[in-house]
Order: structure tokens, then sequence, then C-alpha cells
């Protein structure tokens, strides 16, 4: 194999219910838990979980930079592959930063109005996530 | 006898049994073909789910320390049953087979003294158990089973609930129990042990499946790096590992229930047909015999005369 001329890898996003992506990239940065971090052909075996935010892929034909917005999930990498765990993804250009603030704005009610703990957690989750996605939509790195 | 006119009403109505169940098996095959797909899109999720967990699991020391999820709590006393049924009736012995075996387990488990707790998932499973076992069956959950657009956030739901059980402490082994999709005319009740986490045994067939299908990656050159350390990683993906199982537990019972649905409305629309061709004689008999009588009168009557 020439690994050591490889310019593009493997690149694989799954979701639990399908494969939603499969093809070769340049370049794919993950929001790790510990850090954002990039990945290159050849880079070191490594397991990782990820935090909501945005993965961005080069892909091989050097075209525009998608991305894509993971709800969290783990990354599994090797010098020839990068396969990527997501619990939900959707295409950043397909969130609308209205949709989602009337969302947010719909949970902060849910929220001023639960009184349960286990319902409270469960509503700051997904306060969070909202807030994950208004980031990516805005451009800024998730927090 | 009965008379000419019940003979047609029966017929009549075997007949229109026989163009429902037929509808039925049509709409079960169709369905049994989604279902089957779904099954297969959720491969790749649960084959890279499963190599990393090896990749993770053999990195990992052992200790006292470990995720109880790995190691359990030290103890077998309380065991919780996650039975997988369908919510919907008329496909065989889909739930009667499934709710067997389960019955069988809980009376061993109770003479071996361990106590047992029902988690039933689907409504058929906990309507048949509810008789024998009422006490047992701690919750249940509707509405997921034999769906053919079943997400993973839903089936979630289910393993969210065992979690929070178990970190309460309510049981000490968790156990699944669902049919598994082998062929058409195949299911396999089979029991899979969730908590704690059993590496294959048992369902060696499922966990081949999945570990045949992951590419065995090539040119790894030097150790797994991991990031955060092995044992938060391993404390995130044994929950998730949880829900994939559930996951993919509920699609396999899926496939099966359309499936089993499919035989099970093949035989009767069979079984329609043969009666059909019954009836039709005996009425074709009963006809005949209702002419010659007839002719019998006319011909005595003509002769007195």
């Amino acid at each position: 194999m020439a690994q050591t001329t490889a310019t593009t890898f493997n690149f694989e996003l799954v979701s639990p219910e399908r494969r939603l992506l499969s093809e070769p990239a340049r370049m794919v940065t993950i929001p790790g838990e510990e850090g954002h971090f990039g990945v290159l052909p050849g880079h070191s075996a490594l397991v990782a979980t990820i935090r909501p935010g945005v993965v961005e892929v080069h892909g091989a034909d050097g075209g525009d930079v998608r991305r894509i917005f993971i709800a969290g999930g783990f990354a599994d990498v090797t010098s020839t592959s990068c396969t990527i765990l997501a619990e939900e993804a959707v295409n950043v250009s397909d969130l609308s930063l209205e949709s989602l603030e009337k969302a947010l704005g719909r949970l902060k009610e849910d929220m001023s109005l639960t009184k349960d703990d286990i319902e409270r957690s469960r509503v700051t989750r997904k306060i969070n996530l909202v807030q994950a996605k208004i980031a990516a939509v805005s451009g800024k790195i998730a927090a | 006898m009965p008379s000419l006119k019940q003979y047609r009403v029966r017929i009549a109505s075997v007949k229109s049994t026989k163009k429902i169940t037929s509808a039925m098996k049509m709409v079960a095959a169709s369905k049994l073909k989604k279902a089957q797909e779904q099954a297969e899109a959720s491969q790749p999720y649960a084959s890279a789910m499963a190599g990393m967990m090896a990749r993770v699991a053999s990195g990992v020391v052992i200790g006292p320390n470990s995720p109880k999820l790995l190691i359990g709590t030290g103890s077998d006393q309380t065991h919780l049953l996650v039975v997988v049924t369908s919510d919907r009736g008329l496909c065989g012995g889909f739930n009667g087979n499934l709710v067997r075996r389960v019955r069988n387990e809980v009376r061993k488990l109770q003479n071996e003294g361990k106590a047992v707790k029902l988690l039933c998932v689907g409504r058929k499973g906990r309507d048949i158990l509810k008789r024998d076992f009422s006490s047992l069956i701690v919750h249940f959950f509707t509405g997921l089973a034999g769906r053919t657009d079943l997400s993973f956030a839903e089936a979630d739901e289910v393993s969210q609930w065992i979690l929070e059980q178990f970190d309460a402490g309510a049981f000490d082994v968790c156990t699944l129990v669902y049919n598994e999709f082998v062929s058409v005319l195949t299911q396999k009740p089979t029991f899979q042990q969730l908590i704690p986490f059993k590496a294959s045994e048992g369902n060696a067939s499922n966990d081949n499946r999945h570990l045949d299908a992951v590419v065995e990656p090539v040119g790894v050159s030097g150790p797994y790096s991991f990031e955060p350390e092995e044992d938060r990683i391993l404390g995130a993906l044994l929950p998730r590992n949880l829900g994939i199982q559930i996951y993919r537990s509920l699609l396999d019972s899926g496939a099966g229930e359309q499936a089993a649905r499919m035989t099970a409305m093949d035989n009767a629309t069979r079984n329609a047909g043969d009666m059909i061709n019954k009836l039709s004689i005996q009425y074709n008999r009963a006809r005949q015999a209702f002419i010659t009588k007839e002719l019998i009168e006319i011909i005595s009557g003509a002769e007195a005369v």
C-alpha cells in the first residue's frame, strides 16, 4: 500500500439508523471532548469521544468544505480511515437560525415549568444541544 | 343438514376472510422488506461500535473502579428480563414461543432463589405475561415494536430507563430476550446478557455477524491512543452500546414479526382456500340432492294423478 504517498483517507459518518456518508477526504476536523483535532492521512490510531459541534470535511476533490453538525458521538481513527459514530448529524446549511431560536425559546419555557429533577436535566441537555446548533450556524466554534 | 342459503352465506364469509388474510400477507411482505432494509442500514454503526468496544476493552485494566456496566454490581440476586415482543397479534407463534421461553427462565431463576423483574417492550408480551407474573412486571413500553420507521432516539428511551433503574440499584443482571431474525421462516428466541456487559457467548452468532463485518484496520502502526483515557471512553461507550443493542433487537424483532405474520397469513389464506373448496363440494351436493328431491316429488305427484 502506498500509504506514505496517500493524500486522502476514507471518511465514514454513521448514525444508528444508517450510514450517512462514506467518501475519501483530505482532512477532517473533529470537535473532540478534549479539544478540536484535525485528521490527515496517516494519523496515529485514536479513539476519541466527540462533544456537540461541527465536523468539517475537506473533500478529496479540493472543493468546498462540508460542515456537518454532530450531537456528540465517537471517532475511530486509523492511518487509512476515520469513522465517526454520531448520535445525530445534520448539514449545517440545513439548520435555520430562526427555527432554532424558536425551539430554544420553547425549551426555556419548558424549563421554567418543570420542577422534576430528572425532567429538568433532560431539558437542560436539549437546551445545550440547541445552543450548540445555534453556535454552529452563526459560525462560532461551539463552546 | 344446513340449507342451501346457509352454505352460500358460509362460503361468502370464508371468501372475504381469505381476501383479508391475503391482503395482510401482502402488507406484511412489503413491511418485511422495509424492516429488513432498516436492519441492514443499522449494521455499519453496530459493527463500528463492536469494533470500537473490542479495541477499548482490550486496553482497559479491569479493576474495582471499572464501570459497573462492565463488571456488574458483584451480585446476581435480582434479574431484569427485557422482553421484546410485538404490539399486534395475528403473527402465529411469534410471541407465544418467546413468552414460553421467558416463563421457563423466570421459573428457573425463581427456583434458584433469585428475584426476577420483567420489562415488557411490546403489548402482546405484556398481555400474556400478565396472566402469570403480573406482580413481576415493573414497567412496559408500547408503540416501539414492529414499526418500520423506528428512530434510535425512541429505542434509546428504553435503554435510558434501564440505566436509570440500574443506577438506582433496582437489579444486578439485565438480560434482553427477543426473537432473532434468522430467515423468513425462522425466528429464534434469543437471550442476550446486557448488564454486566458480555463480549459474546450465548449470542455468538450475533456478534460474529458484526465482527465479520468489521474491516480490520490496515496498517495500524503502534497501539491505539485514547482521548480521553480508556476508562472514560468506556464509561460513555457502554450506555451507548446498550442503546444500540436494544435498537438492534427491536429492528430484528420487527423484521421477525412481519416475517411471522407473512407466514401465518399465507397459511391462513391456504386454509381458507381449502375450506372454500370443501364447502363448495358440500353445497353442490346439497343442491343436487335438493333438485333430485324436487324431481321425485314432481314425478310422483304426476303419477298420482
